[in-house]
């Protein structure tokens, strides 16, 4: 584990403790009110969902072309992040449609592409665990699959007409809105970073721990 | 050079099947099954729910789909003839093309049983716009067996394969499948929205696109121990 390891983990934490802080000092937008503030943890959440569907994906490709096996356990790694902050965002994201549409769930386009997604990284982890020998290429070839859904999945918004808010909504907010989001996004990210961290370090451990009972057998 | 390979592999795969026509057979038989639940489910007192069609029929497809995608590369498995296609000679890509050729031959095969029966079991127009719905049918399933020919491909080597080939499969799939659904459902409208129906079939074509290009791409690496 690299030595900075341990001091982000506390300020990551330190970040969590701060950010409701932020969050609740933030103004109340006017036709939501206080349900809005649901958006500071809905949108990180999404990033990083999506964040790790590229990344995933791009880890993937390189294992499948160049055979490299530390890119396939950072595949592994991110799309494990893929499916917990998919399930964070597939539930904050209803609870707050509920009070702003009146509906838990809507089959439109972002929100389905989005489930769909989430799936895909699901049926990524099944094959990982029962797929037996053979399934990190056969993996790689479906992150490939879902990392193409990702693009969809954020322009979607902006060319069908959908209830979703569109990818306008960000660049135009007001700082009072702007600043704990961006802290907020700060802290997922760095969370993201070191869960990554911690998950490939223990598919290090597991391939060496492998490596040597191989050696030991030969 | 390409297209004579695929046309060999095309040719290897038809004649097999001619012999004993097993996945032809089991495979229109079981998409008629599956309406047939679907018409036992929910025709109710001689009527159909309004606008299920659609979706039954793509349903049934998928299904059909599955199923016969797994059974193709189960024979190429039990005799090890798959290790052998793959050390001929000949590019990756191309014997892919041919397995797909064959899957897209034998599933037009089920959906000229399946259109007229749902047609017949759930009083869908269906034959109103012959030419839209051919199109429609053909992009769909493209999409869904260029994806299907690649997975059910890798997952010859794998364990669990017949669970894990729809579990992959489906979450891909699924835009290809709502494409197909809601085009056709436009269709069976009484007045067919054109440019509604434009733009589920430009989708459709996009995904044939990128999902063909996709598996072309992975193909080679996918396949290679």
């Amino acid at each position: 584990m690299p030595k900075s390891f341990m001091p982000l983990a506390v300020v990551c934490g330190l970040m969590f403790a701060v950010s409701p802080i932020l969050i609740a000092d933030a103004p109340y937008e006017s036709t939501m009110g206080l349900v809005q503030k649901i958006f500071y943890v809905h949108l990180p959440s999404a990033w990083m969902f999506l964040l790790g569907a590229i990344v995933c994906g791009i880890a993937s490709v390189r294992f499948l072309f160049r055979g490299d096996p530390r890119q396939d356990r950072l595949a592994w790694a991110a799309a494990e992040l893929v499916v917990l902050f998919g399930v964070l965002t597939l539930v904050t994201g209803p609870l707050w449609a509920r009070k702003a549409w009146g509906v838990w769930w809507q089959w439109d386009v972002r929100l389905t592409a989005s489930l769909m997604g989430w799936m895909v990284a699901v049926a990524y982890l099944l094959l990982r665990k029962y797929g037996g020998p053979g399934s990190d290429k056969l993996a790689a070839g479906l992150a490939l699959f879902g990392m193409a859904n990702v693009p969809f999945i954020y322009i979607s918004v902006n060319y069908w007409r959908t209830i979703h808010p569109t990818t306008s909504v960000v660049p135009t907010l007001p700082t009072s809105f702007g600043v704990p989001l961006w802290f907020s996004a700060a802290t997922f990210l760095l969370l993201f970073l070191l869960l990554l961290r911690m998950r490939v370090r223990l598919e290090e451990q597991r391939a060496r721990v492998d490596a040597l009972y191989l050696s030991m057998d030969a | 050079m390409f297209a004579h390979i695929v046309w060999l592999v095309l040719r290897k795969d038809f004649t097999i099947e001619v012999r004993s026509l097993e996945i032809a057979y089991t495979t229109i038989f079981f998409s008629i099954s599956c309406v047939l639940v679907f018409a036992f489910a929910l025709v109710q007192e001689g009527r159909a729910p309004e606008g299920g069609a659609a979706g039954i029929l793509w349903i049934a497809i998928a299904f059909a789909g599955t199923l016969a995608l797994g059974r193709t590369f189960e024979r190429e498995r039990q005799a090890e003839t798959l290790r052998a296609l793959l050390l001929a000679p000949a590019a990756r890509p191309a014997v892919y093309v041919g397995k797909l050729l064959g899957i897209i031959i034998l599933l037009t095969a089920a959906e000229a049983v399946l259109v007229p029966l749902v047609a017949l079991l759930f009083q869908a127009p269906l034959f109103a716009h012959p030419f839209w719905l051919v199109l429609i049918l053909l992009t769909g399933t493209i999409g869904f067996a260029a994806v299907g020919t690649l997975f059910a491909a890798m997952l010859v080597r794998a364990r669990s394969r017949d669970v894990l080939l729809p579990v992959l499969l489906y979450p891909i799939t699924v835009p290809v499948i709502i494409a197909g659904v809601r085009a056709t459902a436009t269709l069976l409208e009484p007045e067919v929205d054109t440019g509604v129906l434009q733009v589920w079939f430009a989708l459709l074509v996009c995904f044939d696109v990128v999902f063909l290009t996709l598996a072309l791409w992975t193909f080679e690496p996918l396949m290679t121990d």
